[in-house]
């Protein structure tokens, strides 16, 4: 048990690591770099005008397709995983019921292709 | 040694029971959803702490990777006017909390059902085998012994592809596409013409 997260101490370490760099970056500027606001320096600037309007703006539905045929195929391949680790002791049985699940997302894979949902217009 | 995943346990949980607050404090969606994915990368974390190290790695790669990906495409998707997202909060506000009730009573009932009968944990199905590792354990009796729920995960994933297909799905008429068997398979005489032109005279 111990021996399990003891493996994943370097990992700890590599992200506190990271976060501490990460922190530190941005926080030098706030006691380094020189400072001198005046209201023209600081106010909004587009173009020489006032923003118009709100920058955000509506997303196509298409990303949304592409996201959730992501996840699909996402999930298909975390299925896979444990089947790899106990292949030599699932057997056959365990070995068709992949094939089977694999077989019935191609049917899916092969419908989304033929409608053209992997092209972007 | 002991205190170290005792030290990592209370960190995870403070920082996901923290950002959980956050996801439903912030005023701002897109940073709920951000929230969302530090509570996500901590569940994982206590997960692995539990041993679970396979549940703990697909949770980032499915949840961290894909749903909140998915989360955030919907946020931006919405009309993002908050002042009229808040005006709906009173209306909604009884069936939020019957829901939030029903889902107390679930959780009190599963801790609860731990303090009565300590030996639920190992009168379990598939009892926890300590010396194999968390993936091999599960790829043992997914494919096997619960093969139907295993299948009825790949027509559900089906069922998900064809509806977002159905549903988002729209072509734009007129769109020129590349066509590769056609562009190489075209003969000279079919593209280019040649014209005599004579000297001074246009076409």
């Amino acid at each position: 048990m111990n021996d399990l997260l003891s493996n994943y101490l370097p990992i700890v370490i590599f992200i506190g690591l990271s976060a501490l760099i990460g922190v530190a970056l941005l926080v030098a500027p706030f006691l380094i770099a020189v400072k001198r606001p005046d209201p023209e320096k600081v106010s909004a600037y587009e173009c020489g005008f006032d923003a118009f309007d709100d920058a955000r703006m509506k997303f196509d539905v298409r990303f949304y397709l592409v996201s959730i045929l992501f996840i699909i195929f996402d999930l298909e391949v975390a299925f896979l995983f444990p089947w790899a680790v106990a292949f030599g002791d699932v057997g056959w049985f365990g070995f068709w019921s992949m094939m089977i699940f694999l077989g019935v997302l191609t049917v899916g894979f092969l419908y989304e292709w033929r409608k053209g949902a992997l092209e972007w217009d | 040694m002991m205190t170290l995943p005792l030290f990592f346990f209370y960190l995870f949980s403070i920082i996901a029971v923290a950002s959980a607050l956050m996801v439903i404090v912030a005023r701002n969606p897109v940073h709920s959803v951000l929230y969302l994915i530090v509570v996500f990368v901590n569940s994982a974390g206590l997960f692995m702490l539990a041993g679970a190290e396979f549940l703990a790695l697909i949770l980032i790669v499915v949840y961290v990777g894909a749903v909140a990906v998915l989360f955030l495409f919907v946020v931006m998707m919405l009309e993002v006017d908050f002042g009229q997202m808040r005006r709906g909060i009173l209306q909604y506000m009884p069936i939020g909390v019957v829901i939030g009730a029903i889902l107390l009573l679930e959780l009190l009932l599963v801790a609860g059902s731990f303090v009565i009968t300590p030996e639920v944990m190992s009168s379990s199905v598939i009892p926890i085998d300590n010396t194999m590792e968390n993936t091999r354990a599960i790829g043992l009796v997914l494919y096997t012994r619960y093969v139907y729920l295993f299948q009825a995960a790949g027509a559900v994933l089906l069922v998900a592809m064809i509806g977002a297909i159905v549903l988002t799905l729209r072509h734009k008429p007129n769109i020129k596409r590349q066509d590769v068997v056609r562009q190489t398979s075209r003969k000279r005489h079919e593209a280019v013409e040649i014209k005599s032109v004579k000297s001074g005279e246009g076409l």
